[in-house]
């Protein structure tokens, strides 16, 4: 019999969202005793329900409650209502993410001191730096089993064709550092099984072979019984007393009814949209702008990495689709190099697509010769996307919508991105580097390809050391409300250029030992 | 805390489009529409859409996604869960409908003739090129993209296999088999 707990409870954690951030959360919690309450807005799917099959798993689990783009971005004329390509599901965007495990460089903690004034940035320290990090990028490791670590003393997985097609290029221009420490197992590990290179890892890994909280974490927090998951809870507001104190949450049930669940701890980890949404949701007499927002800077931010795409055509097959979906990563532009003409730095990792999505994101919009030329050509592309340093700007975020409600009868979030100068430079060097690796490899035809919708989310409750700057402080807890905290990648002060789930994982273990840690000492 | 829609260089279009797919410009078809066979398919009358609409969005579907390797089937099976939408839908109905007429309208004043009696690829194509932000065209085309690629009967012609679970992945069937590097 699963655990219940009483609606009226008010000595459990909750933790609203199971992804990377709320689904480890949980489970480090309950391993160290703590009771929570994970309250998922989207379903329980099980490896079951998973299809190897891109639109029959876009349409299953992404988020598609209606989001409006705004902003400079493209995504307001190829996604105006898809700004964001994340999950709605039990496990959150740990179904959907490729695997990929970069730890954050040390000067990626240090933006601000690192860069110095950028006209139109909105940079910041943050107040942790790399070493208070190192060890729970350590255990997260061990945890997920990164391939390739010390941690985990997993070997590194095969090299598939799309690997070899981009590592040789990336040789043959002089590229050194070509990695994959990839949370996939590469052979059996902690009750799962080892990789067959399916392909499908962003459909939801079928064979349990990458990591995902909905089948490792959720599962060994439920096995303490000391967790209650709830999933289809769309959590609406929180609440607090006169001191300010945040005393419980208010949900939607999956029947439709309004619940109220009691709280000593609330943990707030919905992902960079719906994290600042909820805090600005709960506006009430005494915090008028939003929980946690005395800064003004809840929502504000907001950051997805600097993105692009391309696809090579080559002279003979490659077949990208065969095997796991995140190919070979050139590292060597990560570090920063102001001699390239921009700041910060940014990885080109080979993505894989199969041809239904290639179809629809290539050319959003595009028809004609010049696309079916390239179509034909599927089974010789290779793929690539470039995650680059995104720099904090405070208009870029998440606003309410004024009047538009959602099916909860929320208003709609306004999701706005303008790129900065810099994002322009990362993204013109980045393509026209890839254009250099496959044209080492014989490359016939290079096309350059529109952002997608944004899968790292970050930034919109970052950290700071000072209340003034940010929305949380160095453990994620609000620097206004004691017994708030943001546990997902909002808490980010930069994005590095470094895919966020590893981090987002580090932080959430060492969030839990500080919850668990002030609840012993009663200071929560 | 709201912002206003001047604030947020919010567009108008934003609000006319629907959510989820429709925001990819791209309409999902139903798996069913996909499951006939081709030559079944190009037996089978659509229910909605009249012979003469039908044949000009075949037409129109093959000058938008033209491949030389493609029989007539594939883009008559591509278009058929727009005749499913028009019977249920009858703005769909008016909009194809409309938009055909108004296309063998602007081929008759161009070319002398419709749409489907251009001869030349460019001819047809410059016709649609003129048209191609309107919702008429964005309609079909949004179809196309799951009604032709995501036809499975059609991927081996791109050389994509698809689904692997079943057969044990990729792993012992050609994940590295790469051999001209």
């Amino acid at each position: 019999m699963a655990t219940q707990f009483r609606l009226d409870d008010d000595e459990v954690v909750v933790i609203v969202g199971s992804g990377a951030g709320g689904g480890t959360l949980a489970n480090e919690l309950a391993q160290k005793g703590v009771k929570c309450v994970v309250l998922e807005a989207g379903k329980h799917y099980q490896p079951d329900d998973f299809e190897n099959d891109e639109w029959a798993m876009f349409n299953k689990i992404s988020w598609l409650d209606k989001r409006i783009s705004a902003g400079g971005w493209h995504h307001t004329k190829t996604y105006p209502n898809l700004p964001a390509w994340i999950v709605k599901g039990v496990g959150g965007s740990t179904i959907h993410w490729a695997g990929l495990a970069l730890r954050f460089l040390p000067h990626d903690f240090r933006n601000k001191s690192t860069y110095g004034h950028v006209d139109g940035a909105n940079l910041l320290d943050w107040p942790i730096g790399y070493d208070d990090l190192e060890p729970y990028y350590f255990r997260a490791e061990k945890k997920m089993g990164v391939a390739g670590t010390a941690a985990s003393g997993l070997p590194l997985l095969p090299e598939n064709n799309h690997y070899k097609v981009i590592a040789a290029g990336a040789r043959k221009v002089g590229y050194k550092q070509i990695v994959r420490p990839m949370a996939i197992n590469s052979q059996a590990y902690d009750g799962r099984p080892g990789c067959q290179q399916l392909g499908f890892c962003m459909q939801g890994c079928k064979m349990t072979a990458k990591w995902s909280t909905l089948y490792t974490e959720i599962p060994k927090a439920l096995d303490t019984g000391r967790v209650e998951l709830r999933p289809q809870s769309m959590v609406l507001k929180i609440e607090h007393d006169k001191s300010g104190k945040v005393t419980g949450v208010v949900y939607v049930d999956p029947h439709g009814h309004t619940q109220r669940q009691a709280a000593r701890v609330v943990c707030v980890a919905g992902n960079s949209i719906e994290s600042p949404r909820l805090l600005l949701n709960s506006a009430s007499s005494l915090f008028p702008d939003g929980l946690a927002n005395s800064s003004g800077q809840v929502g504000r931010n907001y950051l997805t990495h600097t993105t692009a795409a391309a696809v090579a055509i080559h002279q003979k097959p490659v077949h990208m689709y065969r095997g796991t979906a995140l190919a070979a990563v050139i590292s060597d532009e990560a570090d920063p190099n102001p001699e390239r003409g921009f700041f910060g730095g940014y990885h080109l990792e080979g993505l894989s697509l199969g041809l239904p999505y290639t179809a629809a994101f290539m050319k959003p919009g595009g028809w004609g010769r010049d696309v079916t030329s390239a179509l034909e050509m599927y089974d010789h592309m290779s793929c690539v996307w470039v995650c680059g340093e995104d720099f904090a700007q405070e208009q870029n975020g998440v606003t309410l919508h004024p009047t538009e409600k959602d099916q909860y009868g929320l208003p709609v979030p306004i999701v706005s991105k303008t790129d900065h100068a810099n994002d322009a430079a990362i993204r013109r060097h980045g393509l026209a580097q890839f254009r250099k690796v496959s044209e080492a490899v014989g490359a016939t035809r290079v096309i350059d390809m529109p952002p997608y919708p944004a899968s790292h989310n970050m930034g919109t409750n970052r950290m700071s050391a000072k209340a003034r700057d940010g929305v949380v402080n160095k453990w994620g807890q609000a620097h206004d409300i004691k017994n708030l905290f943001i546990s997902d990648g909002s808490q980010f002060t930069s994005s590095s250029a470094a895919n966020p789930t590893l981090t987002i994982v580090a932080l959430a273990i060492r969030q839990a030992e500080y919850i668990a840690g002030a609840m012993q000492r009663k200071e929560l | 805390m709201t912002t206003s829609i001047d604030e947020t260089g919010l567009s108008r279009r934003s609000f006319l489009k629907g959510s989820g797919l429709a925001a990819l410009g791209v309409t999902l078809v139903p798996l069913s529409a996909l499951l006939v066979s081709p030559n079944a398919m190009a037996a089978k009358p659509f229910k909605t859409l009249s012979p003469a609409t039908a044949k000009t969005l075949e037409k129109m579907a093959r000058d938008i996604f033209p491949h030389d390797k493609l029989a007539d089937p594939y883009y008559r099976q591509a278009i058929a869960p727009l005749d499913v939408e028009a019977g249920k839908n009858a703005a769909t109905a008016s909009l194809l409908a409309d938009g055909v007429s108004a296309l063998d309208a602007s081929a008759r004043q161009r070319y002398g003739r419709p749409y489907t009696a251009v001869a030349k690829e460019e001819d047809r194509v410059a016709l649609l090129k003129a048209i191609e932000s309107g919702p008429f065209f964005q309609k079909v085309r949004g179809n196309l993209v799951t009604g032709l690629y995501n036809n499975k009967a059609l991927w081996p012609q791109f050389g994509y296999e698809g689904s692997s679970w079943e057969k044990g992945g990729y792993l012992h069937r050609g994940f590295d088999d790469i051999d001209w590097l």
